[in-house]
């Protein structure tokens, strides 16, 4: 076994108590999220409310159960703005090209 | 005859000898994998999102007895497995063998109680509403080839994950692994968690049946 790379690779994190705090966390979200479902918003505020939410329950499990938090700064750098980038150009480029197709099709 | 590199230059990040991330290199390749399966799901789920607003007769198969209530159990068995995952990697980074093994397993239990719930999900829409990959009773056809396809994809990730585990419980009870093994490991399974933060809500609750 590379033990350089277990020594380094293999850190402490959250404490029982501050996971156990995130999950509950991510279960009331949850729970937010489907009471949300019957509030018979429009489609579009509805997508954005939990698009939103979900960006919130993503970062607390990367955050503390992937230990992101814990992570040199450098990593973040490195993986999330450019992951953030390439979603942003699907959006950017993806729906003005689908709404495009839309509006040229036959009624 | 070659030059011994004092801490110093062992400390720099960029000067070859330490790893910039300060990590080894089969966690940066499983961020690396992340980021790229991230980029898969994001490519459907936008997909996702274009087909359900732009279609005014999209499906609502989902009321809240029994679909609702279902998934949502569904998302708590998952979010539970995550939560075994985090002990059994800090079970794994006191050297605590057996616990971390026990841990891993409730993982996979966890993991497998989804997959039966999933399939048991899968096969009420098909045999009893008719829903397939290429129709429905209820409105776009569309709606079929997105949900079988976003959520059959999620459940083969689980699936992997579950036969992940396994090895790994074997791999680490032996003592062949090593706890970074475990925690990139738990990355993995986290992710296949994040993912479904995000299916749950777009696909279910987009779609429910007032």
């Amino acid at each position: 076994m590379d033990t350089h790379a277990h020594t380094e690779g293999s850190h402490a994190g959250a404490s029982v108590g501050t996971n156990l705090a995130v999950w509950i966390g991510l279960v009331a979200i949850t729970g937010l999220e489907v009471f949300l479902a019957y509030m018979e918003l429009r489609p579009t505020v509805m997508l954005t409310v939990l698009v939103a939410l979900s960006v919130v329950k993503a970062g607390m499990i990367m955050s503390y159960f992937m230990h992101l938090k814990y992570e040199k700064f450098s990593l973040v750098l490195w993986l999330v703005p450019a992951m953030i980038f390439c979603i942003c150009m699907m959006f950017i480029f993806f729906f003005p090209e689908a709404f495009r197709l839309l509006q040229m099709r036959p009624h | 005859m070659h030059e011994v590199k004092t801490d110093s230059t062992l400390s720099s990040a960029w000067s070859g000898g330490g790893s910039p991330f300060a990590m080894g290199s089969k966690k940066l390749g499983m961020w690396l994998f992340i980021v790229s399966d991230t980029l898969t799901f994001s490519a459907l789920l936008v997909t996702y999102s274009y087909s359900r607003l732009t279609n005014p007769d999209w499906p609502r198969p989902f009321p809240i007895h029994p679909a609702i209530i279902f998934s949502t159990t569904m998302t708590v068995v998952l979010l539970a497995s995550s939560l075994t995952m985090v002990m059994a990697v800090m079970a794994a980074q006191r050297n605590d063998r057996k616990k971390a093994v026990l841990w891993i397993i409730a993982t996979m239990v966890g993991g497998l109680l989804f997959t039966g719930l999933h399939l048991t999900e899968w096969l009420n829409m098909i045999t009893k509403e008719h829903f397939t990959i290429t129709g429905n009773p209820e409105g776009t056809p569309l709606f079929g080839a997105v949900f079988f396809g976003i959520t059959g994809l999620h459940m083969t990730h689980v699936m992997i994950g579950v036969i992940y585990l396994g090895i790994m419980a074997i791999g680490y009870g032996r003592g062949k692994f090593s706890a970074e093994d475990v925690e990139v490991n738990g990355l993995y399974w986290h992710f296949v968690d994040l993912v479904w933060m995000f299916v749950f809500p777009l696909i279910y609750l987009m779609s429910v049946k007032y």
